[in-house]
């Protein structure tokens, strides 16, 4: 133990932590420190008063029992008779309790006020600091209430000590980010503002922090500071390094002021002021100056200050996008960087330089340093490439934001290059990255197809569906590119062993344009479906799904091979396939290509028709995966992709015209996991990226028989639902879940519903990072109805605005009670409600698997009372309800009939009217 | 500053400061999580990365991890830098600094912090005047309280 020479050790604390420090396990501390705890709440309990410092002493050890990550329920009390006492380290160690284990007592946090109130006016300085550095940590919104107006007071009265202003200056900006509203600045701004110009430059730097977060709420406020700002710059950069005495940091003058008051001025366009705005400039020249200076000196320190106030003058320069000389020579110092042996400047100058891409001034000269970047990736090249993963990400996002159509085939074909031995974590983000590029530069798409083909044949595994959808939409868009492609996944297919998403890509191109190479007899049909079909039994099932209907195209398009694949189809692993996707295609190709004529083939099997444009959904993923406003809008590749074809009708229509099971030919919508609909989705924007407004109604279903659960989910933004019904009333909690650290600001929400009555509860604008927020909705049901309400979200997340729109599970079902009833009861009441348009019933597959228990829950989760006995067959479910509105009542009755050897549903549904049937008909007979 | 944490090599937490309200479960998983990325990365990486939507500067100093979390717009060289003058307090402070002073005497720890940074943002940067306050306070408790109880 190292002998304390200050302050006033506690023996009896340095103690009890060696002792813990000598435990040899983890349940000898446990012991030791119950032993502890409960020496300790004897002591608190006894009848004997302690003085301060065994009080104070016992405090410690509770604070350190609870840094060393065990829970600690008591000891507040204590804390708080230490604060308050005028003892300073009675004070101290009470103040550091409470702010460590904060606690939302209110009889604590009164008696808590209280004691800084008294400190706040005793006019003591170390005393003020003390109540003031607590207010600060702890940052309650009680604590805001209570001192909010006193603290401005103190930061801008004349006779203040600067170490109080200090205090009071990054006490305010506590309370202002965690309780905005409750800290008014109004008439305080000018003399806040002012501050910039104290002698102390220790104000000077607790005040920069404070006006640039005002700032950023309400620039308008503080626009006098601008020039405040710059003159305060202007001076220190200018300064000799020891003007600044004990400010200068490793002979450099005042470096975390000089990035504060960088940081304010990002918060304002550049001056309009002329002589301002070159007197902004010069300060900028200097600094950019100073960093081609030798190093005055060696230690790391030194040149860390320096580049501090350099990157966040170029950050600043960047914010400007005004004065190209400015950002030229920022990109050039970047450049130097991008060689420096220190991994840290390599890493900040890539990131930094990412920005500067995208600036018209500097896009050129960032180009310029593409062979510097590159050599980052080769991990080959020691003395070039990075060991450090982090720095070749941030490398091959830099090469990503600096192409254009000038260098785009070298930067896509060393991005591939670096694929081959790239990260695993990586991956998946290149290949997104290249199927991008590739797309968006693409004169010549032969280019193209090419480094799709060698995106799957190098990164097979982390080429993900929007990829591979999205070559196919490519060239069925394309009529110049479709022979190359048909041509070019031969060949690719030859190889022995391929990916499996190559085999879909040939799959699909040849289905549909192997006609184009079938003149070429090393490519004649035989030899295409030869080729197809000899990786056919290495395939996943929606793989398989996929080449058959390909299969069927073949047949269509070349009748000599009709023969041989009739055959295939109709062999026993295809006819009698044990999956039920599978068997049913082959049935179906086979029965069609027998029965129909050639014209009605050639109709329903025709050319796929051109798909209508949308955003491309590799980019809405990659956006996801980025999160939002870290990439360049990439508007221009919906015109070079589509540039030649007219917007035909969609497809869902075309194939409406065609028998059942058509609409599904190149569709793997049944496939268990490949999820939703397969091509029309390639251009669907995915519903989880960030401006969507669509509604979403993904978890819509899951609610259908139950009440709780987590309805919307994205990046930012989680929320869950409980809802409880009673007759015709329903109350729901929303809970809305930040899952970033950032606040979200302006946040509202409003229900929109045609036929509901809705109350929501007002919310608060503010969602706190981390924090859940809840909002409880009431809800009327007026009479029967369809339609589910719609919630509206809107708020704003780091500067953007965020709009979300969600389908809330309300349903016609949720307004039912259960109704008991004897089997004689139940069938005299099914007799009365025989009118045809009373029944409604529906045959349907099963979607899950059939297990009685599941559907007896779901029956019941439904609303319905589930009636033993009734049916004469023990295996069908028999159930019966009321629907409450406010209008009318409606019962129902329901029969539900398993068909297992078919894993078929047969369900029927009796209510007195036709409306209600059918409603609830659809909402049960999705859930089976 | 969102967040700043020390631990040692072997993982135990020696400080914790936290600028942003968290909950006591939430404080715990961040810092299991931190400690385990931190003490996985090699010498000579990169002394920033990428967590969740913050930014991470860490760096090592004996057998002291100084982990700070900041946000995407803040400057992660002089957060580099903020740690090093907090290590250059504590050792002037304590005189030549070690492991085991923050163990035993971790209320200073915090309480030099708090003259430095305050609410996430730099309050004081001079060293002297750090210092000063500190020592002020000492001053003040020998001068205002004199023990007279046997100690323990």
């Amino acid at each position: 133990m190292p002998a304390v020479s200050k302050g006033d050790g506690m023996r009896g604390l340095a103690v009890f932590i060696s002792d813990i420090r000598n435990c040899k396990s983890k349940e000898a501390e446990i012991k030791r420190i119950n032993k502890e705890l409960a020496n300790i709440r004897s002591k608190f309990k006894g009848d004997k008063a302690l003085d301060g410092y065994s009080k104070k002493k016992y405090v410690c050890k509770l604070l350190f029992i609870f840094l060393l990550g065990h829970d600690i329920d008591f000891g507040h009390m204590e804390a708080v008779n230490l604060l308050s006492s005028n003892k300073y380290t009675e004070k101290q160690i009470g103040y550091l309790f409470i702010s460590v284990l904060v606690n939302s007592n209110s009889d604590l946090i009164r008696l808590i006020n209280n004691a800084i109130k008294n400190d706040l006016a005793s006019r003591n300085p170390t005393f003020m600091n003390l109540a003031l550095h607590c207010i600060a940590n702890v940052g309650s919104r009680e604590m805001a209430e209570a001192f909010a107006s006193e603290i401005p007071r103190i930061l801008v009265a004349g006779d203040t000590m600067d170490s109080v202003k200090q205090s009071a200056a990054l006490c305010l900006l506590r309370l202002n980010r965690t309780s905005p509203d409750l800290v008014p600045m109004g008439e305080w701004t000018a003399r806040v503002v002012h501050l910039l110009n104290d002698q102390h430059l220790g104000v000077v730097t607790a005040a920069t922090s404070l006006i640039t977060t005002l700032a950023q709420k309400n620039p308008d406020d503080f626009k006098t500071s601008v020039s405040l700002a710059v003159a305060r710059l202007s001076r220190i950069v200018t300064s000799a390094s020891i003007d600044l005495q004990d400010y200068t940091y490793y002979f450099v003058a005042a470096p975390w002021l000089s990035v504060k008051l960088l940081r304010l001025l990002q918060c304002y366009p550049p001056p309009e002021d002329a002589a301002l705005r070159s007197r902004l400039t010069e300060c900028l020249e200097t600094i950019l100056n100073k960093a081609q200076e030798p190093p005055k000196s060696k230690k790391v320190q030194h040149s860390n200050a320096k580049n501090a106030v350099l990157f966040e003058a170029i950050a600043l320069i960047i914010h400007h996008d005004s004065e190209p000389t400015l950002l030229v020579r920022a990109c050039n110092q970047l450049g130097q960087f991008l060689q420096h042996r220190e991994t840290n400047l390599r890493y900040l100058a890539l990131e930094s330089m990412c920005t500067l891409a995208s600036s018209e001034f500097s896009h050129e000269a960032v180009k310029t340093h593409m062979e510097t970047v590159i050599n980052a990736l080769k991990v080959s090249l020691p003395q070039f490439g990075s060991r450090d993963v982090s720095v070749r990400q941030r490398a091959v996002d830099l090469l990503y934001a600096m192409c254009d159509r000038s260098n785009a085939k070298q930067i896509v074909a060393e991005m591939l290059s670096y694929l081959e031995t790239a990260d695993y974590s990586i991956r998946e983000e290149i290949v997104l990255k290249v199927a991008i590029l590739a797309e968006k530069y693409a004169v010549d798409y032969t280019w193209y197809v090419d480094t799709i083909l060698n995106l799957i044949r190098i990164a097979g595994d982390y080429v993900s569906e929007e990829v591979w959808y999205r070559v196919i939409q490519i060239v069925i868009n394309r009529d110049d590119v479709q022979g190359y492609a048909a041509k070019t996944v031969f060949e690719a297919l030859q190889a022995p062993a391929c990916h499996e998403n190559l085999v879909k890509v040939g799959g699909y191109i040849l289905g549909e344009f192997g006609n184009l190479i079938a003149g070429d007899s090393r490519s004649s049909p035989l030899v295409q479906f030869n080729l197809l079909h000899s990786k056919f039994h290495l395939c996943s099932v929606p793989t398989r799904a996929l080449l058959l209907s390909a299969y069927i195209k073949f047949i269509n398009l070349f009748p000599e091979v009709k023969a041989t694949i009739q055959d295939v189809l109709r062999s026993d692993s295809q006819l009698r396939n044990a999956d039920v996707e599978l068997q049913q295609r082959a049935v179906e190709y086979l029965r069609l290509s027998c029965i129909a004529s050639t014209d009605i083939l050639a109709t329903v099997l025709e050319e796929m028709p051109p798909f209508p444009e949308r955003e491309s959904s590799i980019l809405a993923k990659l956006k996801k995966k980025k999160g939002p406003g870290k990439l360049p809008d990439m508007d221009d590749s919906r015109r070079s992709v589509n540039g030649n074809t007219e917007h035909s009708e969609n497809t869902d229509t075309t194939n409406k015209s065609s028998t059942h099971s058509f609409t599904d030919v190149l569709n793997l919508n049944s496939a268990p996991s490949s999820g939703a609909n397969l091509l029309i989705d390639v251009f669907s924007e995915s519903s989880a990226s960030p401006a969507a407004t669509e509604v979403s109604e993904e978890n819509f279903p899951r609610f259908v028989c139950k009440n709780n659960g987590v309805i919307y989910e994205n990046q930012l933004l989680q929320i869950g639902l409980k809802s409880e019904y009673r007759q015709n009333l329903g109350r729901m909690y929303v809970f809305y879940g930040n899952k970033t650290s950032t606040q979200f600001l302006s946040f509202s929400s409003s229900v929109s519903s045609s036929d509901l009555n809705i109350h929501p509860k007002a919310v608060d604008p503010v969602i706190e990072g981390g924090a859940q927020m809840q909002q409880i909705l009431n809800i009327e049901c007026v009479s029967d109805f369809s339609d589910a309400p719609v919630l509206n979200i809107q708020f704003r997340y780091g500067g953007a605005l965020q709009n979300i729109a969600v389908k809330l599970p309300v349903m016609l079902n949720k307004f039912f009670q259960p109704t008991e009833m004897t089997s004689q009861d139940f069938f005299q009441r099914w007799k009365q409600l025989g009118a045809p348009q009373q029944e409604v019933q529906k045959i349907f597959k099963a979607k899950h698997s059939m297990d009685t228990e599941v559907a007896k829950a779901k029956i019941l989760g439904f609303g319905v009372a589930l009636l033993d006995g009734v049916d004469p067959n023990p295996a069908n479910f028999v159930g019966a309800g009321v629907v409450h509105t406010k209008s009318t009542q409606v019962g129902c009755l329901l029969r539900l009939e398993p068909n297992m050897q078919a894993q078929m549903y047969r369900l029927t549904l009796r209510t007195s009217r036709d409306s209600v049937s059918q409603r609830l008909c659809e909402l049960l007979s999705e859930q089976f | 500053m969102q967040f700043m944490l020390l631990f040692s090599r072997q993982g135990k937490l020696r400080l914790q400061k936290w600028y942003v309200p968290l909950s006591d479960k939430e404080k715990k998983k961040i810092t299991r999580e931190l400690v385990q990325t931190v003490l996985a990365r090699k010498p000579k990486m990169c002394s920033f990365l990428e967590w969740r939507d913050l930014k991470i500067v860490y760096k090592r100093y004996a057998s002291l991890y100084f982990c700070c979390a900041i946000e995407d717009q803040d400057n992660e060289l002089i957060t580099l830098e903020i740690i090093h003058r907090y290590v250059e307090l504590l050792d002037k402070y304590f005189g030549s600094v070690c492991e085991l002073d923050i163990i035993f005497n971790f209320e200073k720890a915090y309480f030099i912090l708090d003259e430095f940074l305050l609410g996430g943002e730099a309050q004081e940067t001079s060293k002297k005047n750090v210092l000063k306050a500190i020592e002020q306070a000492d001053l003040l408790q020998e001068v205002r309280y004199t023990p007279n109880h046997s100690h323990v």
